[in-house]
């Protein structure tokens, strides 16, 4: 008997890989680039080469594609200036290729608590950029985000989420503008109580979400699963193996 | 945050470049390259003071894996063993 791989526990990285068409995974500013935060050290923290975003070219049944994961375990998945430009970039070229008429692809794995804070208005700045590729994107074609990871989508991503066409989560994965602990701290623990997994998964998990209407797509925690789904939303169908 | 740097002189190039880690809580990302000779490592820390603990896993491994390389590594507090698990797979996929 074989386990088949986590989704959430594969990284970012190893998310894209198992998403696009087999080999045709072509990373954009890969960690060798060295294309990290410059405003990390200033503040005591070891930055992360790629910034803790993945950008990969590839193909998604056969159709050119770009899917990009962020690394939750990474200052818990937050966009900086420097990712979130990398993500922006990569959609603006997206939305420029639909706009011309080529058929593109464009996936979000996402796993991340929103904006990072140690980056300020930069950051904030980077995500409205997000936000608007988006937009730019489903203007001629959907864009589908996945969220199948341990952070979830909060903040600035859940927002960049919200603007997808299509979203499709793990039962493990969680989907909230506001974090558990934030509406804690905000409204006082009889609102919610942070501590409280079985409610807060009862209110934001996958399958809560997908009940709600709030999510489309309910996925296996699995890499054939994840990429079944992202191919199912794009309208095509994969024998399931 | 602290920066630390280890050389070691001769030593066999590595056949290609490797990148394993995250830098998550109890762990390390590192880049590994491939280079003519010698061997350099430069760590990054968030866990400062320990220059003679992170010295000591390198002694100990490069004595019995002697490659020339160039080795980049952003540390988020691994502990020894995680930091030589991570050296080992490292020089796995640069085989």
């Amino acid at each position: 008997m074989t386990i088949e791989p986590s989704f959430a526990e594969a990284s970012a990285r190893e998310r894209a890989r198992a998403i696009l068409d087999a080999g045709t995974f072509r990373e954009l500013l890969d960690p060798f680039a060295r294309v990290a935060s410059p405003h990390l050290a200033a503040q005591g923290l070891v930055a992360q080469s790629d910034d803790g975003v993945v950008v990969a070219r590839g193909a998604l049944a056969g159709v050119d594609a770009v899917a990009i994961a962020t690394e939750g375990r990474f200052l818990g998945g937050s966009i900086g200036e420097v990712g979130g430009a990398k993500i922006a970039g990569a959609l603006e070229l997206a939305a420029r290729d639909l706009r011309a008429g080529r058929a593109f692809r464009p996936v979000l794995l996402i796993d991340s608590g929103g904006i990072r804070v140690q980056e300020a208005n930069l950051a904030l700045l980077a995500l409205a950029e997000i936000h608007d590729a988006i937009l730019a994107c489903e203007r001629y074609a959907p864009v589908v985000a996945l969220i199948g990871g341990r952070v979830g989508a909060y903040g600035g991503m859940a927002i960049a989420t919200a603007l997808c066409r299509t979203i499709a989560m793990s039962e493990g994965a969680r989907y909230g503008l506001n974090g558990p602990e934030v509406v804690e701290e905000e409204a006082g623990i009889a609102e919610l109580d942070s501590r409280d997994r079985p409610r807060i998964w009862r209110i934001s998990g996958g399958r809560a979400r997908v009940a709600q209407g709030v999510a489309q797509m309910l996925v296996e925690d699995t890499h054939a699963a994840c990429r079944a789904a992202v191919l199912a939303a794009f309208g095509d169908v994969e024998a399931r193996v | 945050m602290e920066t630390l740097t280890y050389e070691r002189s001769g030593g066999t190039p590595v056949a290609r470049r490797a990148h394993v880690g995250v830098v998550a809580s109890g762990d390390l990302e590192l880049l590994l390259e491939p280079a003519d000779t010698g061997l350099r490592v430069r760590v990054a820390t968030t866990a400062g003071g320990y220059g003679e603990t992170w010295r000591a896993v390198f002694d100990r491994f490069f004595a019995r894996e002697p490659i020339a390389a160039s080795i980049e590594i952003n540390d988020f507090g691994a502990t020894p063993a995680v930091v030589a698990l991570r050296l080992e797979q490292a020089l796995e996929a640069a085989r």
